[in-house]
């Protein structure tokens, strides 16, 4: 029985580790998601997905650019100043390498700048692009 | 092999609930003002993660305990953003503030900061604090303008050792 269990929790915890914890990973996930294929995921929508400029939350313009920067290969800064590590994995190699922190910033940053979740298709697109920056 | 097993689940047993435990006690080292700094030296892991990702983990002495209440009731609405964490993680972040706060009795700052503050107010901005407003009277508006400063929530524009808890006078730089 303890073995059965353990056994369960070794494969859990390895399978939930190798599923998504690489950009390449993510793509993966997301194509699922969508239920497209991974090779289908469209790096050029993610560039515009990430430089597209709407009304925001608070009023003025917002994009992703807004706050990583026009080129996600530099560092960003949050609204009171604070610097944001780079986004692509080229320049920052612990971007896209934990799912909690990951869902957690696509749905806060979806919501604020387009007002809404964001699909797994943009998600993965979005990555595609990212971690074609070299 | 069985023994095996039940040793490697009897340690990650342990080693879970010693996490739990110490994520669980409110504050750690959360107590007393050190040497002529005007912050607590206070340590919480999910409060330096969390809050700190977008601002300086900003000391819980600031405001009374009523205000951590309400503003961590509502992170879905923080100042314009979106700051949602999962209910673990915010109910860990919401008690360490809770004990922490400026009107918890645990620190120097925390009093005078409720010396200053009207009976039943619960302030959500640090910076609308009379006791925030009088300690940076000197400071002109042209100054919190500018780009370098960006904002009066970034302390760490002039108080350059902000990170680590000191905003003594003579460590300050105001930018141009």
């Amino acid at each position: 029985m303890i073995k059965q269990i353990a056994w369960t929790g070794l494969l859990l915890l390895s399978a939930s580790a190798a599923a998504a914890d690489t950009p390449t990973g993510f793509m993966a996930h997301y194509a699922q998601q969508a239920r497209v294929a991974m090779t289908t995921l469209s790096p050029a929508r993610g560039e515009a997905l990430y430089r597209s400029e709407h009304p925001g939350r608070s009023g003025g313009a917002q994009s992703c650019a807004s706050c990583h920067s026009a080129n996600p290969k530099q560092a960003g800064q949050t609204r009171v100043g604070k610097r944001i590590e780079p986004l692509a994995p080229a320049a920052n190699p612990q971007r896209f390498s934990d799912t909690a922190k990951v869902e957690k910033w696509f749905r806060r940053n979806c919501m604020d700048v387009l007002l809404r979740e964001c699909s797994a298709q943009e998600k993965g697109d979005f990555i595609a692009w990212l971690n074609r920056i070299k | 092999m069985n023994d095996l097993l039940r040793g490697i689940v009897v340690l990650m047993t342990v080693g879970i609930t010693s996490l739990l435990m110490f994520s669980l006690s409110p504050g750690g080292e959360a107590r007393g003002d050190d040497g002529n700094d005007m912050m607590p030296g206070l340590t919480h892991k999910a409060w330096q993660e969390e809050c700190a990702s977008c601002h300086l983990a900003y000391s819980p002495a600031l405001l009374p305990r009523a205000s951590w209440t309400r503003l961590m009731g509502d992170l879905g609405h923080h100042f314009g953003e979106n700051a949602s964490i999962d209910p673990a993680t915010e109910a860990d972040i919401r008690r360490f503030l809770e004990a922490n706060a400026a009107d918890s009795g645990r620190s120097r700052t925390g009093s005078r900061v409720m010396r200053r503050m009207q009976p039943n107010e619960t302030p959500l901005r640090i910076t609308e604090t009379a006791w925030f407003v009088r300690k940076h009277d000197e400071v002109s508006r042209t100054i919190w303008s500018r780009k370098s400063v960006k904002s009066a929530a970034n302390c760490a524009a002039c108080h350059r050792q902000a990170e680590q808890g000191v905003f003594n006078e003579r460590d300050i730089r105001i930018p141009n």
